[in-house]
């Protein structure tokens, strides 16, 4: 005798609870706390700031340790916390050139103003698992730069002084700047969006893209001309008042590529830019948006549009996780209804199919 | 710590509602088009029906009553999951009967009861661009939308019939609104396609992930695509429901034990349910068994 | 003074359920062309709009939503104030840029053409115009047909843009590029979407 299952409700209650439980795991180990996630997991924690677009370390934490750790699933609860926010007003940009520098490295040029600033770095560590950190050793304090910091000006700018980079892209007149999350894409987009969409993109996505350019797909000749990461005031401008308003400061990486030249008869030869800027600390990323972002000017810079990471629709469509990871993982959903209409029709062919072969044989005999 | 977060009724705050419902308007305007829609992120994942929820919330209110059904179920785990997700933040009345519903919220079936006027389906859409997998590029589909020219379409389908002798499309069959855009009705079987022709109840299609809605008015025209010597035909089951002995529903396969043996009973479960109340007796049917006894 | 208080007041009671409740009405009009569906008088503003009028705007309009207005509107800085504080909206002074008219001066308002008709690849960019009007019992009818109706509509609304029958039949035939009509009555409501075909009266 067949019994239609049923219960869906009391399985789907029991799996939770259970999640709960293998999230807590044994009850006997303390339970991490948001302020250790913040500060000892710091990079994970911007990962899901820069990714889930909004920027709150103890929201990312709560993420975080909800997620169990799963960095997609971390940044698609931020995402789906932040659309229910409401829109106050938009800040002025932020001024990169006036940032609080922590790290700054130039990769063309062997000292620069400013100078090259190695700061919390993974590199030139030796990659060797440290049996130390298992235990809570104490750890030194760092040495802190004695004197005023000496003015930095990005390596775009001062390029850019004799005209050997392209300005800085202007928007077409008239042109407010988008926001993906607020209005449906129409493509081709301008390159505010792109922007936007690439800063919000997965890392590993645009990671493996922008070495598809290192290789061949879209080669661009990139430079490293800087990398900073440090903290940018926020300002506000306020109807009443005649001065902006600071809102406080956040961390930033930021990026300039220095890509391929181009130039014609008519304009001397200049390098093109690359840009990326992300939230935290995150070299990889800001450096893979920086070559995507070069590669995707393809159209605007009249190059030939081969590969992978020079496509726009192809690019943007696919690169955000929060979107990949739904429709990659509603497979795991019933299509039963039309797995059946596909096994219906596959029986109703292999049919016919062995009633012709059966036609055929009788004929032949 | 951030205050724990209050929520909307129906969740979305206005501002999205009102971008909603302009673009479900427009969608009803012009039948069969896909609304370029600002969808926002939902608290369940891309392609999980965000669109026909984000679609719900902005229409429903408190005089609704809704039904959500996935395969044509009730029960399945998301229509239970997106039912909750209502009453928890909606608080409408919710029922199983299609014939009590205002509002029925769908993946991949449009239920066996025919639709009142009145009533609303919903349905959640994957894609909804019926020529994506023939032209991936959203640029280039909008083109052939505007221009009219669904030859590709045709192309594809005549070629399934040169290679395997029928249409083998099963679902998500393409049809025709009101003479004008080709569309796609999202992922149902072609069984339920001719349900949607001259309804009267209103149709709409809520894509999250592609940010797209669209609307079949009632009343409205809607054909599928076929040729004159190969003429749109729907699933026929060579048996009736082991249940409820219904001729005509669409069926589930159910495996009964791994030497072949399986049963069919109605996908969907309410048109299922309700015939056995009624004294309908399937050969597989509890009722049946106790009686034979 | 008491332009103020006009401006600040008749909004709402409550703007979530106000706001779904006409939505509703709107939604059930446009599915079905021409039927007369009731609301109540949800909100109200300032002469000239209306209180349904009033009520629809409240419901559409926001900062993302570009509004034409008629003269009798921009006339009044009370009505313009009532329309800008409840729904921060967008004004524009050219009706082919505009995503909603509010007309309620029917006689002069611009012909159909002056407005947005969305383009082939973007029909939906196109602007809704929203009639203010007395009422839906007129002595002439319009005989309806088109999607959304089972058979044929008898409608008619109190007053009509000129040479309606002559736009609209250009308008429907522009499909699917197009302006769609929503008609505020008293208390009441209806839409004719630009499917909608008016049957030629029988002699």
């Amino acid at each position: 005798m067949y019994v239609a299952v049923k219960g869906g409700e009391a399985a789907i209650r029991n799996a939770h609870k259970l999640l709960a439980d293998r999230r807590r795991g044994d009850r006997s180990v303390p339970a991490i706390g948001l302020d250790q996630i913040v500060e000892q997991l710091a990079l994970a924690v911007d990962r899901v700031m820069a990714e889930g677009s909004l920027y709150d370390a103890e929201l990312a934490a709560l993420a975080v340790k909800q997620a169990r750790g799963d960095m997609i699933e971390a940044i698609f609860l931020v995402r789906a916390y932040r659309t229910t926010l409401p829109r106050f007003g938009y800040t002025k940009p932020v001024e990169t050139s006036q940032m609080m520098i922590e790290r700054r490295i130039s990769a063309t040029f062997k000292d620069l103003p400013g100078g090259q600033l190695l700061g919390p770095t993974f590199d030139y560590t030796h990659r060797l698992l440290d049996p130390e950190l298992a235990e809570d050793m104490p750890v030194e304090m760092p040495d802190k730069r004695v004197e005023a910091h000496e003015h930095t000006p990005r390596v775009t700018d001062i390029l850019g002084h004799d005209g050997m980079i392209e300005a800085d892209g202007d928007m077409p007149d008239g042109s407010e700047i988008g926001d993906l999350t607020r209005e449906p894409l129409t493509f081709p987009l301008e390159r505010d969006l792109r922007l936007q969409a690439l800063a919000r993109g997965d890392e590993g996505f645009l990671l493996g893209l922008a070495y598809s350019t290192q290789r061949g797909y879209a080669r661009s000749h990139p430079f490293a001309g800087e990398i900073r990461i440090g903290e940018v005031e926020v300002e506000l401008e306020v109807a009443e008042l005649d001065f902006p308003l600071t809102l406080g400061r956040i961390r930033l990486t930021e990026c300039q590529m220095v890509n391929q030249f181009k130039g014609s008869s008519k304009q001397p030869p200049q390098f093109t830019r690359g840009y990326g800027l992300v939230f935290g600390q995150s070299e990889r990323k800001s450096m893979s948006m920086a070559l995507c972002d070069r590669a995707l000017r393809a159209r605007e810079l009249g190059e030939d549009i081969t590969a992978a990471a020079q496509d726009e629709e192809f690019v943007i469509s696919h690169s955000d996780n929060v979107q990949s990871t739904g429709f990659v993982e509603h497979l795991k959903l019933p299509h039963y209804v039309d797995f059946q209409a596909e096994l219906d029709l596959v029986r109703r062919m292999r049919g016919e199919h062995e009633n012709q072969k059966s036609q055929i044989k009788e004929a032949a005999e | 710590m951030t205050e724990l977060a209050t929520y909307n009724f129906a969740y979305l705050d206005e501002q999205t509602k009102r971008m909603i419902r302009r673009a479900i308007l427009k969608a009803i305007a012009i039948p069969g088009y896909q609304v370029p829609f600002a969808s926002r992120e939902m608290p369940m994942p891309y392609g999980w029906g965000t669109g026909g929820v984000q679609v719900t919330a902005a229409i429903i209110g408190p005089n609704d009553t809704l039904k959500v059904i996935d395969q044509g179920a009730d029960d399945t785990t998301n229509a239970v999951s997106i039912r909750a997700f209502f009453q928890k933040v909606a608080n409408v009345p919710v029922t199983t009967k299609t014939t009590e519903a205002t509002i029925i919220q769908t993946r991949h079936r449009i239920p066996e009861t025919a639709l009142q006027a009145g009533q609303t389906l919903v349905y959640q859409v994957p894609i909804p661009e019926p020529l994506r997998f023939l032209e991936p590029r959203e640029t280039e589909t909008r083109k052939m939308h505007a221009l009219e020219e669904y030859g590709l379409m045709h192309v594809k389908l005549y070629e399934d019939i040169a290679r395997h002798g029928h249409i083998a499309t099963t679902y998500a069959y393409p049809v025709k609104v009101e003479g004008r855009y080709v569309m796609d009705p999202s992922p149902t079987p072609k069984f339920d396609n001719p349900k949607m022709h001259n309804s009267p109840a209103l149709q709409l299609f809520g894509a999250g992930r592609e940010k797209r809605i669209y609307a079949i008015p009632p009343y409205t025209q809607v054909v599928s695509l076929d040729f004159e010597d190969h003429p749109f035909e729907v699933q026929t089951f060579s048996q009736p429901c082991a249940l409820c002995a219904a001729k005509g529903s669409y069926l589930d396969e159910v495996i009964l034990d791994d030497k072949g043996g399986s049963m069919f009973v109605c996908s969907d479960t309410d048109f299922c349910e309700e015939r056995q109340a009624a004294g309908h007796r399937g050969h597989l049917s509890p009722a049946q068994a106790e009686a034979a006894e | 003074m008491r332009a103020a208080t006009q401006v600040f007041e008749g909004g709402f009671a409550d703007s979530v359920l106000g706001s779904q409740e006409i939505f509703r009405a709107l939604m059930d009009a446009m599915a079905n062309p021409g039927r007369i569906v009731s609301v109540g008088d949800l909100a109200q503003a300032p002469s000239p709009l209306t209180p349904v009028a009033a009520s629809i705007a409240a419901t559409l309009f926001d900062h993302d939503a570009t509004v034409w207005c008629d003269k009798p509107i921009k006339a009044s800085e009370a009505a313009l104030g009532w329309l800008k504080f409840h729904t921060g909206l967008e004004l524009t002074n050219d009706p082919a840029g505009a995503d909603f008219a509010l007309v309620t001066d029917i006689d002069n308002m611009p012909s159909f053409d002056a407005f947005a008709k969305g383009t082939s690849e973007y029909p939906d960019r196109s602007t809704t115009i929203i009639l203010q009007v007395a009422g839906f019992e007129a002595q002439t009818s319009l005989t309806l047909e088109g999607p959304g109706i089972k058979g044929t509509q008898a409608f008619s609304p109190s007053q009509l843009p000129r040479m309606f029958t002559e736009q609209w039949a250009a308008n429907r035939g522009a499909f699917p590029r197009g302006i769609d009509l929503i008609f505020a009555g008293n208390g009441l409501l209806a839409a004719l979407p630009r499917t909608t075909r008016i049957l030629n009266k029988e002699a």
